[in-house]
């Protein structure tokens, strides 16, 4: 079980580098082109717009539940900038 | 535009799915090492940018639960040439009153925390890399802690990755008692990845571990246990928590811009540790705007969470087990809430060094609802009417809730 886990695992690796190392083919054409980026650019497309009160209601949940990290605040990213 | 401040990295396989064997470690740290080597073959391949410059000053108030704690927050951020960006933030909570875990044993009380945190942007070659340094300071707690981060763009920009590691140390102390001082440390990596999916949705996945050791108890909290011979029928004695603690967070996020100019997001988070507390977050949020100059938000929040193994509320006996706590933040308990934004945006000339202006109010309202915490204060209300005393072990459950006020001016220069 172990082994198929293992090997799983090793062919995951596989597939995420070659994946990330294609990134790096100039020939790479992304699907969504940066001049079609305007609505993702929007500050209303950010889940950490506001930096300062989204650090602080993090904190002021964080304090009172056992939970903690992967707050992320993912989001925004396009490279639209 | 603005570009969101990446948040950082590391994968780290659930312990529930997957035995943290020798071998599985190795391909983590293989992977991890993987990432960074990709990260540096892609290094100029695509676009990054420094976070835009902005200067926050918040007002913040958190109301509930006997406890009232609220003060100042303060950000700048500047860049410092095309490659360079500072930032500095202060903040203070003020805090007064006493939740009901410590108002079961002691007195209400009041403090001030502050935090000062420091961080430096540098952008290489088109790849992001963050430094800050935390320092936070209350008359029996000192803590600090380091992060380093590093985001790159690929993918024709369509993905954004990035790999976070924080460090910090705790000083715990006790008023009252001079001579008490224990060590904690903690360590996280963290990994995120951001996905276009479509001219008008974005996907963010982010994983974190955590580990703690040392002394990880709150030393103002205690334990109860049955006592025949006291008046109350119980005491309470000092908690003991394990001194390590290993937890994986893994959150997936989802915005989608709507026709007009508004959005929708949801959010889902597991969590789980080596306490066994298990927890889940959903979120969800709609953002709208009026014209150019407000923006609208409403979100609503659900957590839920199951005890850690050593949680009880009532303990037969003293020293029942070595581990033991009856933090309320240990137990099983659920809380929702409801949240509004508003924000008022002023523009300026393009001339203008000032290049636009924001008010923001941010209020939120939560109930708590704890399953296995029970209000041991009920009793202490009734003075002297013994009728309405309810049995140890069987006062009612305990519940809560709290207002979280944000008001704050933003300048984006």
């Amino acid at each position: 079980m172990k082994a198929i886990k293992s090997t799983h695992l090793r062919l995951l690796l596989v597939i995420m580098v070659s994946g990330f190392a294609s990134g790096c083919s100039s020939t790479f054409e992304p699907w969504v082109k940066p001049y079609e980026r305007d609505n993702l650019a929007d500050p209303i497309m950010s889940m950490n717009r506001n930096p300062v009160s989204l650090a602080y209601t993090h904190h002021a949940y964080q304090a009172r539940e056992g939970a903690r990290g992967a707050e992320g605040g993912a989001g925004g990213g396009c490279g639209c900038n | 535009m603005p570009k969101v401040e990446q948040e950082a990295v590391v994968v780290v396989i659930k312990q529930k799915t997957i035995t943290p064997s020798g071998t599985v470690r190795k391909l983590i740290i293989r992977l991890i090492i993987a990432c960074i080597i990709v990260g540096l073959f892609v290094w100029q391949a695509f676009a990054a940018v420094l976070p835009q410059d902005r200067s926050d000053a918040m007002y913040h108030s958190y109301q509930g639960g006997g406890m009232s704690i609220d003060g100042p927050s303060i950000l700048l951020r500047k860049k410092i040439g095309n490659h360079v960006s500072v930032s500095a933030n202060y903040y203070v909570d003020t805090i007064s009153g006493a939740s009901i875990d410590v108002l079961a044993t002691a007195s209400p009380y009041a403090e001030e925390r502050t935090e000062n945190s420091v961080g430096v942007d540098f952008l290489h070659n088109k790849t992001l890399m963050s430094l800050n340094y935390t320092t936070s300071s209350e008359n029996d707690f000192e803590a600090q802690s380091i992060h380093f981060g590093v985001s790159q763009d690929f993918f024709g920009d369509l993905t954004t990755l990035s790999l976070g590691y924080s460090k910090g140390n705790d000083e715990v102390g006790k008023t009252g008692d001079e001579s008490f001082l224990e060590l904690a440390e903690r360590q996280n990596y963290q990994l995120g990845v951001t996905q276009v999916i479509t001219k008008n949705m974005i996907l963010g996945l982010s994983v974190e571990n955590i580990s703690d050791q040392g002394y990880l108890n709150n030393p103002y909290r205690s334990v109860r246990f049955i006592d025949a011979s006291s008046a109350r029928g119980y005491r309470f004695e000092t908690e003991v928590y394990p001194n390590t603690r290993r937890s994986n967070a893994a959150s997936i996020t989802a915005n989608y811009y709507l026709p007009y100019r508004a959005s929708v997001y949801g959010e889902a988070k597991v969590f789980s540790d080596s306490w066994g507390i298990q927890a889940n977050t959903y979120k969800l949020g709609y953002i709208h705007t009026f014209g150019d100059d407000w923006i609208v938000e409403m979100r609503a929040r659900h957590y839920q969470q199951d005890k850690a193994d050593f949680y009880q509320d009532l303990y037969t006996r003293s020293a029942e087990f070595n581990f033991r706590a009856r933090d309320k933040e240990m137990s099983t308990f659920n809380n929702l809430s409801l949240g509004l934004s508003l924000t008022y945006e002023f523009q300026f000339s393009a001339a203008n060094f000032f290049k636009k202006s924001t008010i923001n109010l941010d209020f939120d309202h939560v109930n708590y609802n704890y399953d296995d915490f029970r209000n041991v204060l009920v009793n202490s209300t009734l003075e002297g009417d013994t009728s309405g005393i309810a049995p140890v072990g069987e006062e009612p459950l305990y519940q809560f809730s709290a207002n979280i006020t944000r008001f704050y001016v933003s300048i984006f220069y």
